[in-house]
């Protein structure tokens, strides 16, 4: 495992784009609040409103707010057009803005009624026009509790900025949710330290921008602006000095097999000349939607997934069908273009430890139905959402006392702990077999196939090299060499990065 | 009296009513070149209300107050304001200027820059050290601050100087001086004064006519002289009486 200093210094460009993303929405917060808390200070009504609606957005949780940009933005694309993004950047910009919105708007309405009314009165008394008011006086007077504000949502947007990375857009949050997947905690840690790192030193600066303002030191406060506007420089410079447009971007959803499965197509990738990106940690749907727009270029996912959640289907074909069928649906609604299968399948199936099967002799999902009230299930975030379960659920008639929802790697803890009975794993899971779990069998055949595919957005599909690169991969990982890989990233002890396990994996492969 | 002919300040039927109240309930009054006028009443009367028509930090519900023969509300706000220096209880300075910076606010509006020369001598002629003008407002006395405040009011070489209970928070002592010192300036810059006051013994120490308000009207308009022989009405001489009941016993207790 590689010590906390080497991935903290590997941390550049996730630095660089979290900075740029906390300072933009930090601005753009800045920008609609001022105008906003004069016209508050002078009506009551609107300061009642404005200040009520941004109490409403602090209640939203900060991931919720994130997510919820996804749909509106998709429904805003009938105004500005197919063009608009949907994820990454832009979301994230939106929600984190209305998130800075509140600490800044309170603070310059609070300082504005607070203002001497004596000053106020002598400002007018003097001949003074509204401008000349509020630029002479009431700006000054206010600046120090307005700086207080703009420190606090900082502060804030910061933390709240590692959460973008669910949406797609690359943050500090990356190797905290890569981290938290595969147990992995000196990623979680080399995360937090640099996102909270950023925000103390945020916090000192703009700390001391509010001292110069207050005590009128102007040395003081054009000295930290000017540190603050080296740093966005030098985040600009990072993310876009190098002329690196040209990024092949590779998507991974928030589990082990996805980041290591990115790494290989990436590491194939450099070995062709061409310049990788990575999304990791993006939820189901959005990561679809995500190669299906072009925002980013390629990605694994899984037949029975798209058929039943972006195709709707509840019908269960053979699996050279189903694909047959995804490849013309994908290439008929966005232009998508299936590369081919993997070689593994991994599936979603109800897992229970194999000493508690055998005794209780449960063999299929029919037993579970039979016996298993009293049980509880777990399932990952996403389980009980999705269409499949609901399949499984109504072919078996099944019931239970509870189910909860784990993350994937806590989920397995559970299974062992008995805070479940029941899980709805992975086939393709290393922990299967280094847990010693087992498989209830689907007699029904409730659960669809799930080939692990490769998607190329339409626009990479015609880059002829990226084609060439990604072949070799199409039928060559079994779902035992998948194990294997899985399980030396999720291990309690003497875990591999994801960039090892996927040269591992490409040399088990012979690739 | 004077060189142009007519009032320089005109009131006519002026009224200012608040939803349930009249502070000012139809008031018409000539204020002649170079007078120095008291307003005078107990709190409430309505004689801050009146003296901020004048300068519009007032906006009157109807009348016309006359500024030169002008109606007020024809001129640009801020070009009437320039013409006027007001000066107030509370004093207001600009708490992050300095003190020169305080005192050339008004010329710095209007886009000219007060000489250093001329700061200096706003500065002497309100009895000040002429190097003050480097100084915060919150490193002076209220007697200071009152001084810069009446010197940032005069900045603009104004024609008319308000004043709302110009020396309400200030001690005695710097209270007489800086009543002196005012009267004095108004000699000599030929200014047309109006001061409000709840003291009628200030009042009749520094104003060559005292009007004394009750519930929103003028209710004795007299030189200091009349009042204290006896004219001007009950309500003025109830306030007459204070002091020179006062002045009375201080005679008494000094035989």
């Amino acid at each position: 495992m590689s010590d906390i200093g080497t991935i903290l210094l590997g941390l550049g460009d996730k630095l660089a784009a979290h900075v740029l993303l906390s300072a933009a929405a930090i601005a753009l917060g800045i920008a609609v609040a001022l105008p906003l808390a004069i016209w508050a200070s002078r009506s009551p009504a609107v300061a009642r409103a404005t200040l009520g609606f941004a109490s409403l957005v602090q209640t939203i949780p900060a991931l919720a707010l994130l997510a919820l940009f996804f749909p509106i933005l998709l429904s805003l694309r009938a105004v500005f057009g197919e063009g608009l993004p949907t994820l990454g950047f832009l979301p994230a910009l939106l929600a984190l803005s209305l998130y800075a919105l509140l600490p800044i708007l309170r603070n310059a309405v609070t300082a504005q009624t607070n203002l001497d009314p004596g000053v106020i009165e002598a400002a007018d008394g003097v001949g003074m026009t509204f401008w000349q008011r509020l630029r002479l006086v009431e700006a000054p007077l206010s600046a120090p509790y307005i700086m207080a504000g703009i420190r606090t949502a900082a502060v804030w947007t910061i933390g709240a900025a590692t959460l973008s990375t669910t949406i797609g857009q690359p943050s500090l949050g990356d190797p905290i949710f890569a981290g938290l997947q595969t147990q992995n905690w000196v990623l979680v840690l080399a995360g937090c330290l640099a996102s909270a790192g950023l925000a103390l030193v945020t916090d000192a600066l703009l700390g001391t921008i509010e001292k110069g303002l207050a005590s009128r030191r102007r040395r003081l406060t054009f000295g930290a602006l000017g540190a603050v506007l080296i740093g966005i420089l030098a985040a600009l410079f990072v993310q876009f000095g190098g002329g690196k447009d040209e990024r092949i971007v590779i998507g991974a959803k928030g589990f082990s097999e996805q980041y290591i499965l990115a790494r290989l197509i990436g590491q194939r990738l450099e070995t062709e000349g061409y310049a990788v990106d990575y999304r990791d940690g993006l939820g189901s749907a959005v990561a679809h939607r995500a190669v299906a727009t072009g925002a980013i270029d390629i990605l694994v996912d899984y037949t029975g997934t798209i058929w039943t959640n972006e195709m709707g289907r509840s019908d269960n074909p053979d699996r050279d069908t189903m694909l047959a069928e995804i490849a013309e649906w994908e290439a008929r609604t966005s232009g998508t273009h299936v590369l081919g299968r993997l070689g593994f399948e991994n599936a979603y199936g109800l897992a229970m430890q194999r000493e508690v099967a055998h005794f209780g002799m449960f063999n299929d999902i029919g037993d579970l139905a039979a016996r298993g009230q009293a049980m509880t299930i777990g399932g990952d975030p996403e389980f009980f959402e999705r269409p499949e379960w609901e399949a499984v659920r109504n072919a078996y008639g099944l019931r239970f006392a509870a189910q909860r929802n784990f993350s994937p790697t806590f989920m397995y803890n559970a299974l062992k702990s008995g805070e479940a009975d029941v899980i709805g794993a992975y086939t393709s899971d290393g922990r299967i077999a280094a847990d010693d779990l087992v498989f209830l069998d689907d007699p029904e055949r409730a659960f669809p196939n799930y080939d692990a595919i490769i998607l190329l957005s339409p626009e990479a599909s015609e880059d002829e090299g990226i084609v060439v690169a990604l072949s070799p991969l199409v039928g060559a990982i079994d779902v035992a060499a998948m194990r294997e890989a899985n399980l030396s990233v999720d291990r309690g002890e003497d875990k591999l990065t994801f960039e090892e396990a996927a040269r591992r994996l490409a040399e088990r492969i012979g690739l | 009296m004077t060189e142009a002919p007519g009032p320089l300040l005109e009131l006519c039927d002026l009224r200012k009513s608040y939803e349930t109240t009249d502070a000012v309930s139809g008031v018409s009054l000539a204020i002649a070149r170079g007078e120095f006028v008291a307003l005078v009443g107990a709190s409430g009367s309505g004689k801050s209300t009146l003296l901020k028509t004048v300068n519009r930090l007032v906006e009157p519900t109807s009348g016309t107050v006359r500024f030169d023969g002008e109606p007020i509300a024809n001129l640009p706000l801020a070009a009437l304001r320039h013409r006027i220096g007001y000066v107030f209880q509370s004093i207001g300075l600009f708490p992050h200027m300095t003190v020169s910076e305080n005192i050339a606010i008004g010329p710095r509006l209007v886009g000219e820059k007060l000489a250093a020369r001329r700061v200096e001598e706003l500065l002497e002629l309100v009895d000040l050290d002429p190097a003050m003008g480097a100084r915060m407002p919150d490193e002076l006395s209220g007697g200071q601050r009152q001084r810069i405040g009446v010197a940032r009011a005069l900045a603009n070489e104004p024609q008319v100087l308000l004043m709302d209970e110009p020396f309400g928070a200030l001690d005695p002592v710097t209270r007489d001086a800086l009543g002196n010192r005012v009267r004095a300036l108004h000699e000599k810059l030929g200014l047309t004064s109006v001061m409000v006051t709840h003291d009628m013994a200030e009042a009749l120490l520094l104003a060559d006519r005292v009007l004394v308000m009750e519930d929103g009207e003028i209710v004795a308009d007299e030189v200091p002289r009349a009042l204290l022989g006896g004219a001007g009405g009950a309500i003025a001489q109830g306030l007459v009486a204070v002091p020179r009941a006062q002045a009375n016993r201080l005679a008494e207790l000094a035989r």
